[in-house]
């Protein structure tokens, strides 16, 4: 048995599918089959090479028998967006132990076009949320995710503007990326004035993209993958942690931060050895602009109140200290309702030299997820080299 | 749709009573509606109807509600505090839903719209009919 952090695990395939955006022509099943097949093309390995599956939203079975796989590992962890996330580091804990080899981990979502989707609704009537969220109007995440942002801005003195400037830094890293479903570069005027009201205090441009979509990983030892045709291109797993909080918004144990992202970031430090100097590129999982404060704030990057300076000095765009969500985010990159997996193929590749728009020098890279809105929080640390 | 945790909850609310559950062995309120404590996890707790009292914590106005709201009213959807301590999400009506009319912390109280065979707690800014 082996530590499952400190670089003794390596992703050793990533990719996204094939497609990105509108693909009606696609099904979830077929999104996942696509990017899992892309992710072990570039591993340069078959599914006879897979022992364990991950996935969340189908059952992992519909996934591994699909593509031809017979697991002999299993984890279906489904905490919403950033349960992908979970399935990286629960790998890394199984391949440390022995318990799998080789691990596939899948993401499809026809989040835009609705193909293949129908048996995946949630918020049935006779669950907490259905009861005491879904009769006040509180169903679809734009009306949902978002209540808690006025309180975060009233306590710090900040207001809507701090909302907009999250979307105007991300669109000028989504302008050099083709990929991006939304990348014309915005002011925080147009944000706030021309485009259309959502939410209050949320305009179209502050809430995610509706895109379909996948991704997927494959996770090996750190030792195996030098031996593959890959190897010279893997990132390794530095340190993790996750979190759940309330299945409901109004339980949060405080309105105006996440105790989710404090604690499994916190715990991703400790992992690794490393604090938020040491983090050359950020991912913030944005499903809307005030995410990123949050979790800027409750990951230590930025003391608590500072988070909308820091974005508006333009640290987190490009040629800034901090480059964060470098492909445009959920916010003009591409969001398919469960977004953790394109952060992490964001990170990987920047790691890997290989982004649209690339960074230079990038060694550490920190991927903040969420799910669920503000229940379940997943931290990852990935590294281009092994420690 | 009441389960038999959440059922008094909604029997109450049919009766235009906000009730929610206290625990006996450390006094603190809760919600939403369990069979224990989620602070101290006793099971010696015990339905109480509150004042219906609290303050507007924070809120969205939805312009693009869904059915069976009316989708050409906007609707605000908040987290009010009752002065008993549990948070509740809600909505707020009586008030134009427009930030100006809406400052966070102001107190507001309870009422109740018929739902079918039920009613719903909602709430208004206190003083607003």
């Amino acid at each position: 048995m082996t530590d499952m952090h400190h670089g003794n695990v390596a992703v050793i395939g990533a990719a996204e599918t094939t497609g990105l955006g509108v693909l009606p022509e696609l099904s979830m099943i077929q999104l996942h089959a696509d990017a899992a097949r892309n992710a072990l093309a570039d591993a340069g390995l078959t599914v006879a090479d897979i022992d364990g599956i991950a996935t969340g939203g189908p059952m992992p079975m519909e996934v591994s028998h699909y593509l031809g796989i017979t697991p002999a590992w299993v984890d279906s962890t489904m905490v919403g967006g950033c349960s992908f996330m979970l399935h990286v580091r629960h790998a890394a804990a199984a391949i440390a132990s022995g318990a799998a080899t080789t691990v596939l981990i899948t993401h499809g979502e026809s989040g835009r076009s609705r193909v293949g989707m129908s048996r995946y609704a949630v918020r049935a009537p006779d669950t907490v949320s259905g009861q005491f969220e879904v009769p006040y109007g509180a169903m679809m995440p734009f009306a949902t995710f978002t209540v808690p942002a006025l309180r975060f801005l009233h306590e710090r003195g900040m207001s809507r503007t701090d909302l907009a400037e999250v979307v105007v830094a991300q669109r000028e890293w989504a302008a050099g990326n083709p990929r991006a479903f939304r990348r014309k570069p915005v002011t925080v005027d147009e944000v706030l004035n021309d485009s259309p009201p959502v939410a209050y205090p949320f305009t179209r441009d502050m809430c995610c993209v509706v895109t379909d979509g996948g991704g997927a990983l494959v996770l090996t030892s750190a030792e195996r993958a030098a031996d593959l045709p890959g190897g010279s291109r893997a990132v390794y797993l530095l340190g993790s942690g996750e979190a759940a909080g309330s299945p409901v918004m109004s339980q949060m144990a405080e309105v105006d931060s996440f105790a989710g992202f404090r604690s499994s970031s916190a715990a991703a430090f400790r992992s690794a050895g490393l604090t938020p100097d040491d983090i050359d590129h950020l991912m913030c999982y944005d499903a809307f602009a005030h995410v990123p404060l949050f979790m800027l704030e409750d990951m230590g990057f930025v003391g608590r109140g500072e988070s909308g300076a820091f974005i508006a000095s333009g640290a987190t765009r490009p040629g800034g200290s901090l480059p964060m969500n470098t492909n445009g985010g959920g916010l003009a990159y591409t969001h398919t309702g469960m977004y953790s997996m394109f952060a992490m193929q964001e990170a990987i590749r920047q790691l890997r030299g290989e982004a649209a728009v690339q960074v230079p020098g990038i060694r550490t890279s920190f991927v903040q997820g969420v799910g669920m809105y503000f229940a379940a929080s997943a931290s990852l640390i990935f590294a281009s080299e092994r420690p | 749709m009441p389960t038999p945790d959440t059922l008094p909850f909604w029997e109450a609310a049919r009766d235009e009573r906000l009730a929610i559950q206290q625990c006996r062995s450390c006094s603190r309120y809760y919600f939403y509606p369990r069979d224990h404590c989620p602070h101290c996890s006793s099971g010696d707790v015990a339905w109480r109807d509150v004042s219906g009292s609290g303050r507007l914590i924070s809120y969205v106005i939805n312009y693009r509600p869904l059915p069976p709201a009316d989708p050409e009213q906007p609707q605000v959807i908040a987290l009010v505090q009752l002065d008993e301590g549990p948070r509740m999400l809600t909505n707020i009506v009586g008030s134009p839903a427009d930030p100006d009319f809406l400052p966070l912390d102001a107190p507001v109280t309870v009422g109740f719209e018929p739902r079918g065979d039920w009613k719903l707690p909602v709430f208004r800014l206190a003083g607003e009919q």
